[in-house]
């Protein structure tokens, strides 16, 4: 289990390795530069800057360096935000995108397993259908749709919570992101949640414990629930990951200051290094998210191994 | 180009009448869903809204109205579904963004089958190493926040730029298609069909687009329709962010982005295009789902 933990972490850093060199070659590609202004630098000013950040460098060059602050674990300075390292822009955002993805994934998980659980229980009754429609509706509606629909009603019509903006440590901020975010999630964890049960509960050894006598719930409870778990298990990687790129929606919807926020303003800017910075941290969440996936989808079946 | 678009529907109608127990017993379970038959009369509906709608309006979607601002909906002045800030008719606008949302969510969708197809078909047909890197690819693309690759597709081609738009996002919306056509070919290169078309002295190229492809449009008709309003969305979601399209053209994210802004003054801004776009992606994923139900029970 641990070997193989290492090797997945291992096998992350090609990955990953690919995803720098695809996204540094790539948006260099892009006409403009971080120092185009409504405003136009005079030649020399531009030339001092364009060395200063060794812009003026072969292009395999700088590559080098920024591989090499990055083994050094430097991510470099921000070219648009003055004074500020994209590291110390991550550890100001990161804690309000965390704390928002959290919210959501655990609000998704804690509805979407009961109301699935729900629907399997009662199939082809008004819950059945009821869960089903609402979950493909949920399904199919993206964040920006529902972030500002939600904060219309909640906020503007019925004045229940603030529309936007955050004060940390006030959950009451965290509310409408959280729950904007964990609608699919939760749409498709009782959607799958419903199939996987109704899945185990017509398989053999259910019938064998229910002809054993043992209740209703009992069957539910020790019996059908943790194999029917798997696949939503293994769903929580890519859930995860749809948090993770959501907040950048809801962030900008809501006015978070996280790290999403960074990536759209350093793609308008052609901000390189905080671009890159946002890539770097997101593809290794996605990668780290769904090896934990997989190692709890092998803990929670005995069947699967990983050695 | 229009002579292999014949030729492909030829043979692809001779395939559906050599497989006819199951295409037709498909169309059967597609008739008895309502939902996907409804989903499928609203979106023609608001396609041909999206095409003759704006004509039964006296204004453009860019023409100023100074003297009706911020207008909500009702009978003034033929501003049926009101005005913005600027006094831009709302109907015309949401009518306007929803003809560019549908016209870039079906292109890229084309685009995006057309490299999903090939590549599928190839890597499965072909096989050995080149199907191992092709969709080691693959893995490795979907790995990657997805997007995040539109969004830096979108700043390289430049904001604004309404083909290059399609073009990014149809570049990355190929992947599912990719695997499931290699799956798909992968059972067909099996069949007798294919042995006899190579016992024939056929070449590759020609078994492939010849007799592998035609044989792909039910799965491929399916998976497009799911493909086409998930790239409405990546759009919509661009064009929200202000990396899309831009003023004073529209499309119905940039719109739901000027609706948020002006929530507290004039929420019909929002309310308007959000329902347009909601509806839509509803009826094209039931549409969706009863095509795939109806073509291909397995993957229920």
């Amino acid at each position: 289990m641990l070997g193989y933990a290492v090797r997945r972490i291992a096998g992350t850093v090609p990955t990953l390795l690919i995803l720098v060199t695809l996204s540094f070659f790539v948006i260099r590609l892009a006409p403009g530069g971080p120092f185009d202004q409504e405003r136009a630098l005079t030649p020399q000013v531009r030339a001092n800057l364009d060395h200063l950040y060794g812009l003026d460098r072969p292009l395999g060059v700088q590559y080098l360096h920024y591989l090499d602050g990055l083994a050094h674990g430097d991510l470099g300075l921000s070219y648009k935000l003055r004074d500020e390292s994209v590291a110390g822009l991550i550890a100001q955002g990161l804690p309000v995108s965390a704390a928002v993805g959290f919210a959501a994934l655990v609000l998704a998980a804690l509805c979407g397993v009961p109301l699935g659980v729900w629907a399997a229980l009662r199939r082809g009754g008004v819950v059945d259908y009821a869960v089903t429609a609402l979950a493909t509706l949920a399904i199919a509606l993206p964040a920006f749709v529902t972030g500002p629909l939600l904060a219309l009603l909640f906020g503007l019509a019925l004045r229940w919570l603030p529309v936007a903006g955050w004060q940390s440590g006030d959950p009451v901020y965290l509310i409408l992101p959280a729950v904007t975010l964990a609608l699919p999630v939760c749409a498709a964890i009782a959607r799958m949640m419903r199939g996987s049960l109704l899945e185990t509960l017509s398989a053999s050894f259910v019938r064998t414990a229910r002809a054993r006598g043992l209740g209703p719930w009992r069957v539910l409870l020790r019996h059908a629930l943790r194999p029917a778990l798997l696949p939503v298990v293994s769903y929580l990687g890519p859930a995860a990951t749809y948090v993770f790129t959501g907040s950048l929606v809801v962030e900008t919807v809501f006015a978070l200051p996280g790290t999403g926020r960074y990536m759209v303003q350093g793609a308008l800017d052609r901000d390189y290094t905080l671009v890159m910075g946002m890539i770097i941290l997101y593809g290794a969440l996605t990668l780290f998210l769904n090896l934990l996936a997989d190692l709890a989808y092998g803990w929670l079946d005995p069947r699967v191994r990983h050695d | 180009m229009a002579g292999s678009i014949h030729g492909s529907g030829m043979i692809e109608t001779r395939a559906l009448a050599a497989t006819s127990p199951p295409a037709r017993s498909g169309v059967r379970r597609l008739r008895e869903n309502p939902a996907a038959l409804a989903a499928a009369a609203i979106i023609v509906a608001l396609a041909v809204l999206a095409v003759v709608g704006p004509w039964l309006s006296p204004y453009s979607y860019e023409a100023l109205d100074w003297q009706h601002l911020g207008v909500p909906p009702g009978l003034t002045a033929s501003h049926w579904l009101g005005t913005d800030p600027l006094g831009r008719d709302l109907y015309v606008r949401t009518l306007y963004g929803l003809r560019l949302s549908l016209l870039i969510g079906v292109l890229a969708t084309a685009v995006s089958v057309g490299i999903g197809v090939v590549w599928g078909a190839v890597a499965g047909y072909v096989g050995g190493r080149a199907d191992s890197w092709m969709m080691r690819t693959v893995d490795v693309l979907y790995a990657l926040p997805y997007i995040f690759i539109v969004i830096i597709l979108a700043t390289v081609f430049g904001r604004g730029n309404i083909a290059m738009l399609f073009l990014a996002i149809g570049a990355v919306g190929w992947l599912t298609m990719a695997r499931v056509v290699r799956g798909q070919t992968l059972s067909l290169k099996r069949r007798e069909f294919i042995e006899a078309a190579r016992a024939t002295g056929l070449g590759t190229p020609a078994i492939l687009f010849r007799h592998i492809v035609p044989n792909l449009a039910g799965t491929v008709a399916v998976y497009a329709t799911l493909t086409i309003p998930e790239l409405i969305t990546y759009e919509s979601f661009l064009s929200f962010l202000g990396l899309g399209v831009q003023e004073p053209r529209a499309s119905l994210g940039s719109l739901i982005n000027d609706g948020a802004r002006q929530m507290l003054t004039a929420p019909w801004m929002l309310l308007v295009p959000a329902s347009v776009l909601i509806v839509l992606l509803l009826c094209f994923n039931l549409l969706g789902d009863g095509l795939r139900d109806a073509f291909d029970p397995a993957a229920r």
